[in-house]
């Protein structure tokens, strides 16, 4: 964990309504700091604005009230410092993994300009990306040929390749089944130490949460913020044998105790 | 043991095969099929030429008069493939206008649900007083009747890209011109393709209405003039050529699409698909 003056993300006092006046508030005064570097997750009952938290953060939506700031910027539209991945991988069928892997390079500046002259760069940059995640040589493959587990690896290198400073990732193994999941948390895990990115990761595995993260991030239910958090001690790089020792358990426990205090506290009052 | 094993995939293959060939001879047996029992029923019930001749008898007519056919089925082909090219131009531009905004969608959709409404063949008398009868009101009213299938399709196909997909990209700055040239008019393509499968055979009606109430050529004006003098195993000859000319085009039409986008139909019965890389 980095100890900056200013943290990289700063959301205060961040509420979102959706569909006017009478909408459904999503987040009210949710407030959070991220360190630049960092990795935090995001835990929380379902339908607790988790995911309304990644669009903000991004710059997709504008917050109803309150300030998001990122790199010291306020956000005010879409932050192309970011990577995104979601739970479905979202490739398009038409392109083979590495062209998928490529979109983002098509879009953001200044690679997009740099893209025709530089090909053979970029090229090399996302065939690198894709032997990290254990995809080389299915570089020339279709999303279809590949399995769920395989379509989300490269979904994690479409986030990736344009070097985000930023990485979002919304329940992005939720899909998968155990062993998969395992296997792409290590993939993540050495995708963040080789390249230090700031992660926001939004799950409800209370397990994937601290393995992963350095601060564990508890949200209420609807209207969702933050209502407690948990720092994870343990030095990366974490292995798996690690989530089976008691003490692993205990944090898990614990987060899990608070976030179903949280449910029974703000049920009766979610609108 | 093991040596039954490529035995048995060797009776597979076979088996394959066989099936294979059968689809692709099944449609040309069950027209063949149409043609005898239309043939026998008519001579079982001896049912005169005016009401239904024979295959046996069109055919004939076909023979005799295969020259004026030749020119009529040329012209009709020749404004069916025009108003069909328009429609493709238009359609896809509105297309994309409607399925990526929705104020379009909104402003648009409901003349353009009033104008699919009314019966083409109301509009060639205005189109004639316009254009004067012949090529042009053939053209447009294949046009006409053809656009409207494209643009609905094109603008669904356009309409449903996935939020997250929108998101991923929204999110990285991409333009809305950005998400339709990556994303959404890729997508679109399949339907794209699958409303040109309609819109042709459509056209086709088109451009037949127009040359039947105004025109003087074409085989819709051919059948008119045959059935002005009760020809009619010449009006039936004018009907199969145009059923041919329809699925020509249909044809030309899936060939194109499965050309460009196969992965939209991946491991559908082609093997080369699932299995290529």
């Amino acid at each position: 964990m980095t100890a900056l003056p200013s943290p990289f993300v700063q959301i205060d006092g961040v509420a979102m309504r959706y569909g006017g006046v009478e909408g459904t508030l999503a987040l009210r005064g949710a407030s959070l700091d991220v360190g630049e570097g960092e990795f935090i997750a995001v835990v929380g009952p379902s339908g607790c604005g988790k995911s309304t938290l990644m669009r903000l953060v991004t710059g997709l939506w504008p917050p109803t009230e309150g300030t998001v700031i990122v790199a010291g910027k306020e956000v005010s539209g879409p932050l192309s410092i970011a990577g995104m991945a979601f739970q479905n991988p979202t490739l398009l069928p038409w392109r083979n993994i590495l062209d998928n892997v490529m979109l983002p390079l098509e879009v953001v500046q200044p690679h997009r300009r740099q893209l025709r002259s530089q090909r053979g760069h970029y090229e090399h940059k996302a065939r690198e990306l894709l032997k990290l995640v254990g995809l080389a040589g299915f570089e020339a493959k279709f999303p279809w040929q590949l399995s769920g587990g395989m379509q989300q690896r490269a979904s994690l290198c479409r986030a990736l390749v344009h070097d985000p400073r930023l990485l979002m990732l919304d329940e992005p193994f939720g899909a998968l089944d155990v062993f998969t999941r395992e296997d792409l948390w290590d993939v993540l895990q050495d995708v963040w130490m080789a390249r230090k990115p700031t992660v926001i990761l939004v799950t409800h595995d209370l397990k994937e949460a601290v393995y992963l993260s350095d601060r564990v991030l508890i949200m209420s239910s609807r209207p969702g913020r933050i209502i407690a958090e948990r720092t994870v001690p343990y030095p990366r790089r974490r292995s798996l044998d690690l989530t089976y020792t008691a003490e692993f358990q205990d944090i898990v426990h614990e987060l899990r105790d608070r976030i179903s205090d949280a449910r029974k506290a703000e049920a009766p009052d979610a609108r | 043991m093991p040596a039954d094993i490529p035995r048995s995939a060797e009776a597979l293959a076979a088996a394959a095969r066989r099936r294979r060939r059968l689809e692709h001879a099944l449609p040309w047996l069950v027209i063949a099929g149409m043609f005898l029992v239309w043939e026998a029923a008519v001579r079982a019930f001896d049912i005169q030429p005016f009401i239904l001749p024979a295959p046996s008898l069109i055919a004939e007519s076909m023979v005799k008069w295969w020259q004026p056919l030749l020119t009529n089925a040329w012209a009709t082909l020749l404004t069916t493939t025009v108003g069909f090219l328009m429609a493709i131009a238009f359609g896809l531009a509105l297309g994309v206008a409607i399925g990526s905004s929705v104020l379009v969608y909104r402003g648009l959709y409901p003349l353009l649900i009033a104008f699919n409404s009314v019966p083409k063949v109301a509009v060639v008398p205005i189109l004639v007083i316009w254009f004067g009868a012949g090529f042009w009101p053939a053209v447009l009213t294949a046009f006409l009747i053809s656009f409207f299938p494209i643009v609905v399709n094109v603008a669904t196909g356009i309409a449903t890209v996935e939020p997250e997909l929108r998101d991923v990209l929204r999110a990285l700055g991409a333009r809305p011109i950005d998400i339709i040239a990556k994303v959404g008019l890729p997508r679109a393509m399949p339907y794209f393709f699958a409303s040109l499968k309609v819109a042709i055979t459509v056209a086709f009606v088109g451009s037949i209405i127009s040359e039947t109430v105004a025109a003087n050529e074409g085989i819709g004006h051919l059948m008119l003039v045959a059935s002005s003098r009760f020809d009619v195993p010449l009006v039936f000859a004018g009907l199969i050529v145009t059923g041919v000319m329809g699925v020509a085009m249909y044809w030309v039409a899936v060939t194109i699409e499965e050309r460009t986008t196969g992965w939209a139909t991946r491991g559908q019965n082609d093997p080369r698909l699932a299995t290529g890389g």
